[in-house]
This record gives structure tokens, C-alpha cells and sequence, in this order.
């Protein structure tokens, strides 16, 4: 790849523009609310938008591409069954909670609702997460720009480091959103061109179904196991996934998407940014409109590609291979951006790319310096102080926590081992949080002893589950089967869905267990907290029947359907 | 939050599309043959330039309509 003189005009612009938003909105930072929450103050599309841009780093863009050649439509599932029914539960059904309760972060609605250790637990287990998340996102943009182009590995962590930090410490989450805004926008604009070059040169859909069917019967599947979504879904063995359709639903469409979508700061703090209660609801509910057509977008590329390699696109675009003889899945993505855009659209394809690294860092930034201030500096460290020393704080956490995660780069640099491991000890960690926050806010009699033991005994029992199973073809040790191997699971994948269906399970029993016999809190207590102690919500005065979050919701949730019904 | 995002945003596209749609007029032709002999900075420079006024235009008429609610 060679850029020349346009292209890096255009990243330069975009680097302008970005330090532009953050100073012009310096003056505005007034108040700790002002740095951590926006103020309250953002309109619903824009939140929106940034929900569903917080989420859209560059892994998930090169990983998602990666997955589209690797098992075809069906990575659609991490988008119409592992996203959009969640988000229509979290902004119809729990936002309610989580913005009428006032709570500035996840971790606080826990320490509302339940007490002090549920929150602490939650909240340095996630502050922990994002710095090592936020290191990651740099340590794979690293690796990325030093192949493509050849930028060395601290030059490009120093300078994504050194933009994030200026644009976050002069504007805040207000600075993170407005450019995770201006990213949705350039991921859509820089990769919508690469669809349409990609499927005119695969001789269109009906060409690409057609590269897919060989693709598909040349390792051994039904000819339509590379279109369909559904209908290869009846056991393990009959699709490249290695999951059924059980799995999916439960441990994908259940466990996994409602813990991320409904739980995680990161995506919920750009809700709790918004300016009413219904811009809140609404927020998820229109990140899902987009977030529905995202697999054309990202999952497309990848089957064009691997279509492409095997059945041979006009063009000749083919995967490189890996060392091992395996094709290299995740250069679907840069090798296109390469072989299809000229210089001009290749500036404005890379800096898509390099802005989804960049708010993808940015937004784990701002998650943690929010929880680090608000659950750990004033709960434990230092209560009581002035809005402006918490302020300051923030931004000392700002440095920090950039700090830290150019210091997780460098240890995923050089110690790939540890970074897996680490990764494996969040899903641990992840795995049972939906059980809790279901049962907190639908059941009042769910107590704070409750929780606390039941996510250990969640994170417990996710562990040990993987410690006991291994996916098929793997070696024991960091893909499981550590302590035993009392089952093999067809894929990884399976293994993974598996783990959060028991880690669901045994934290949603435990809790109920402890619940039932340790004291409830008292009834006024829970007011605005638990579904049966809140007052309906009635529709604001003047707000338009279609804007309803109910209505919103119904038609996304009919969207899918859809979707999965042209594409089962 | 005082800042309109619609103005940076319109502006960094409109010029970015005036920036990419002037490329493909001056541009050799050649380098399109990997666009599959379409002129790809030309015509979507052109998207992104409508696209960007259309933000402008948006933001123009919310400021208006502000104005003239706090002058009333």
C-alpha cells in the first residue's frame, strides 16, 4: 500500500478536526458533570450514534470482516441475535433504571440498589478491563499500520496516544461522542464504496452467492452454508462455526448480548449522556437502525473476499496466507482498502480505519475515568471533596489511564500469553452480570449478599467450565480443559457461548438462594430502582407517536425479524 | 453542549468531498483502473460534498430558528 500526497492531506485533516472539536469545546467544561456525563445535555441521535460508534472500534470492523470469510452470513448473528434485542431491552425496559435513578455509572445503579461490595467488585474489575482494552485496541492498530504502512510500533502508539489524550482532556465524553459521531460517519462513507467495488467485481450478488457455494462445498459443508443463517444452524457439525442453534440463541442472543449491550459502562454511559429521559431510552433503540444494516457493511467485505480467493474475482483480489499454510482472515479488510481504492479514496479509507482505533481507545478512556473517580477516588480514596477537585481528578485519570494503556501495548507486545489470558479472565468476569442486574431490577427481594456471591459464583463457574471442556483440535491450557476434559466442544466458539450459559445460570441461582435468606432492603428504598416500585413512565407532553420508545422499539425488533427471515 | 456537532461534521466533509471530487478531475485516469475504471474520487467526493452541505444546511437552520425564538 502507497499513499501519496492526497491521502495523507486527508488524515492530516481528519487529525485537525478532531483536536478542533476538543478545544472548541473546552470552554464548556465547567463541572464534573460536565466532563463525565456531558452534562446531560446531548440530543438522542447524536448519543445515539455514539452507542453505536463506542462499540465500533477497528477490531470489531477488521474482526467482523475476518469472520464474514470465515463462516459467512451467518457472523450476522452477532448483530440481528447478539445486539439489536438487547439494546431494545436496554433502552425500553432498562434505562428507566439506569437514567431516572440518577446513577453517574453502572457500578453507582449497584451501589443504589444493592451495596458498597457489589459495586466495588464491579466497578475495579471494570476500570481494570478498560485500560488493558484500550491498550489492546493500540496494540493491534500498531501491528496494522506497521504492515501497512510501515510505521514503527511506538510512533504510531505515541501518536494515537498523544490525539486521544489532548482531544478527551480539553472536552471530555462530550469530545469522545462528537467524534465517535464523525467516525460513524467516515466508517460508513469510506467502507460503503468498498462494498459496492467489491460486489461489482465478484460479478454481483448472484455472482458472490455463486463463489460462496464453492467456497462452502470446498471444505466440505451444504452449498449454502455461506449464505444462510438459520438453516445450517441444526448441529454443531453442519456449519463453520461449530455451533447449534441453542447456543446461539441462549449463550449468544441471551447471556453475552444482554451482559455487554445492557451492563457495559462504555456503551451505557453514552445513554446517560442524553438530555431527557426519552432521549436516553431512545438512544439505543436508534443506534439499532444502523447497527441492523452493519453486517452489509462489515461482514460483506470478508465473504467477498474469501468468494473472491477461491473463485477468483475479475480483478484478482485474493487473502494472503499465513505462515501456517492458513488464510490470513484479518487483512480482508486492508488488503481491500489496497487493491480496490485509488489514492484519494485510500486516504479516506485509512482514515475510517484509523478513527475507529482512535474512539475505540477513547471510549474506554473516558468509561474509565468516570468509574475511577466517581466508584473507586471518591467512594474509597478521598469523599467529600469539591466538584472541581473531583473535576481535576478526572483528568488526572485521563493521563493515567492513557498511561497505563500504552503500557498494556507494550506488554501485549511482548507478551502475547498474558494478554489472552487476561481476556479470558474478563469473559470470566463478564459472563454472569446480566443474571444480577436482571434479578436487581425485576425482583425486589434480590439483596446485596445476593449479588456479591452470586457473580462470584458466576465468574466461579465460568472458569471451571472452561477448565473442563476444550474446544476439538485444541492443546490444553489457555483454551481450556486445565483441569480435565470431561467434554469437546466442536469450535472455540461453542466452548465460549457454553461458559456464559452456566456462568448465567449458576450466578442467577446463587443470587437467588443468598437473596432468600439474607434481610431485603426496605421497600421505600428501592423507589426508581426495582420495575414493581417505579411508577410507569407516561409519554412526555408533545412527543410524536413515533418517537415513542415502544413504537421505536417494535419496529426495530420487526426489522430484524425480517432480516433474519430473507437471510434464514 | 453549545457546539452544533452538524458544523464540524459538515465542514470536514464538504471538505473533504471538494478535496476528493478535485483529485478526480485532475487525476490520470490510470489510477482508476483498480476502482474497476470508475472514477471513484470524482463521484463519491461528490457524495460527500452533498452530504457535508446537507449538515451545513441543518445546522444553518437550527441557529436561524434559535435566533428567532430568542429574539421573540
Amino acid at each position: 500500500m502507497h499513499p501519496h500526497a492526497i491521502d495523507w492531506t486527508i488524515l492530516a485533516v481528519y487529525f485537525a478536526f478532531v483536536l478542533g472539536i476538543g478545544a472548541a469545546l473546552k470552554r464548556y467544561m465547567r463541572t464534573s458533570t460536565d466532563y463525565f456525563l456531558s452534562g446531560r445535555a446531548i440530543p438522542a441521535w447524536i448519543t445515539g450514534l455514539a452507542f453505536i460508534s463506542a462499540n465500533l472500534g477497528a477490531q470489531e470492523v477488521i474482526g467482523m470482516a475476518a469472520s464474514g470469510a470465515k463462516y459467512g452470513m451467518a457472523t450476522s448473528h452477532f448483530y440481528w441475535v447478539g445486539a439489536i434485542p438487547a439494546m431494545v431491552f436496554l433502552g425500553i425496559f432498562m434505562m428507566p433504571f439506569y437514567y431516572g435513578s440518577r446513577a453517574r455509572s453502572v457500578p453507582e445503579y449497584l451501589k443504589l440498589r444493592f451495596d458498597e461490595k457489589t459495586r466495588g467488585l464491579n466497578a475495579i474489575s471494570f476500570a481494570v478491563m478498560t485500560v488493558f482494552s484500550s491498550g489492546i485496541s493500540m496494540y493491534a492498530m500498531a501491528l496494522l499500520l506497521n504492515i501497512l504502512l510501515h510505521w514503527d510500533f511506538t510512533t504510531s502508539i505515541l501518536l494515537s496516544a498523544l490525539i486521544v489524550l489532548v482531544y478527551i482532556l480539553l472536552g471530555g465524553l462530550t469530545s469522545a461522542i462528537y467524534n465517535e459521531v464523525l467516525q460513524f460517519f467516515l466508517i460508513v462513507f469510506g467502507f460503503a464504496p468498498l462494498v459496492f467495488l467489491g460486489l461489482k467485481d465478484v460479478g454481483g450478488w448472484h455472482g458472490l452467492v455463486a463463489g460462496l457455494r464453492e467456497v462452502a462445498v470446498s471444505r466440505g459443508f451444504a452449498p449454502d452454508a455461506w449464505t444462510s443463517t438459520w438453516s445450517v444452524m441444526s448441529s454443531p457439525s453442519s456449519n463453520p462455526m461449530g455451533v447449534e442453534w441453542i447456543s446461539i440463541a441462549m449463550g449468544l442472543g441471551f447471556v453475552l448480548s444482554f451482559g455487554y449491550w445492557c451492563t457495559d459502562f462504555l456503551v451505557v454511559q453514552r445513554a446517560l449522556a442524553a438530555d431527557s429521559m426519552e432521549a436516553a431510552r431512545r438512544t439505543p433503540l436508534i443506534a439499532a437502525l444502523p447497527k441492523m444494516l452493519f453486517p452489509f457493511l462489515v461482514i460483506l467485505p470478508g465473504m467477498i473476499a474469501v468468494a473472491s480467493t477461491l473463485h477468483g474475482g475479475a480483478s484478482g483480489l485474493a487473502l494472503p496466507h499465513k505462515a501456517d499454510g492458513s488464510l490470513n482472515y484479518d487483512m480482508v479488510i486492508p488488503l481491500m482498502l489496497g487493491h480496490y481504492f485509488p489514492s484519494g479514496m485510500l486516504g479516506l479509507g485509512l482514515t475510517a480505519l484509523m478513527a475507529s482505533f482512535m474512539t475505540g481507545m477513547a471510549g474506554n478512556v473516558t468509561a474509565f475515568n468516570t468509574v475511577w473517580t466517581y466508584d473507586i477516588y471518591q467512594a474509597y480514596i478521598r469523599h467529600g471533596a469539591s466538584d472541581q477537585h473531583y473535576l481535576n481528578m478526572g483528568r488526572i485519570a485521563t493521563v493515567a489511564g492513557i498511561g497505563l494503556s500504552i503500557g498494556a501495548a507494550y506488554a501485549a507486545n511482548r507478551f502475547n500469553n498474558i494478554m489472552d489470558l487476561l481476556q479470558l479472565l474478563f469473559a470470566f468476569v463478564n459472563a454472569p452480570l446480566f443474571a444480577t442486574f436482571l434479578l436487581g431490577m425485576f425482583w425486589k427481594r434480590a439483596t446485596g449478599h445476593g449479588a456479591f456471591f452470586g457473580l462470584l459464583a458466576g465468574t466461579a463457574a465460568a472458569a471451571l467450565h472452561h477448565g473442563l471442556t476444550l474446544p476439538a483440535g485444541s492443546a490444553t491450557g489457555i483454551q481450556g480443559g486445565w483441569i480435565a476434559v470431561l467434554h469437546l466442544y466442536a469450535s472455540q466458539m461453542a466452548q465460549n457461548f457454553w461458559t456464559a450459559i452456566y456462568a448465567f445460570g449458576v450466578c442467577f441461582v446463587v443470587t437467588v438462594a443468598v437473596s432468600s435468606v439474607t434481610r431485603p432492603r426496605a421497600e421505600q428504598d428501592l423507589k426508581g430502582l426495582v420495575y414493581s416500585l417505579t411508577p410507569r413512565l407516561r409519554a412526555a407532553a408533545g412527543e410524536r407517536w413515533y418517537a415513542r420508545p415502544t413504537v421505536l422499539g417494535a419496529c426495530v425488533l420487526a426489522g430484524v425479524v425480517v432480516l433474519n427471515l430473507i437471510f434464514r | 453542549m453549545g457546539l452544533d456537532i452538524r458544523i464540524p461534521i459538515g465542514s470536514l466533509f464538504v471538505f473533504l468531498g471538494g478535496l476528493l471530487a478535485g483529485y478526480g478531475l485532475l487525476s490520470n485516469p490510470a489510477i482508476y483502473q483498480r476502482s474497476l475504471g470508475i472514477d471513484i474520487n470524482l463521484w463519491w467526493g461528490a457524495v460527500l460534498l452533498i452530504f457535508g452541505l446537507g449538515m451545513l444546511a441543518l445546522a444553518w437552520r437550527a441557529a436561524t430558528a434559535r435566533a428567532r425564538t430568542e429574539a421573540q
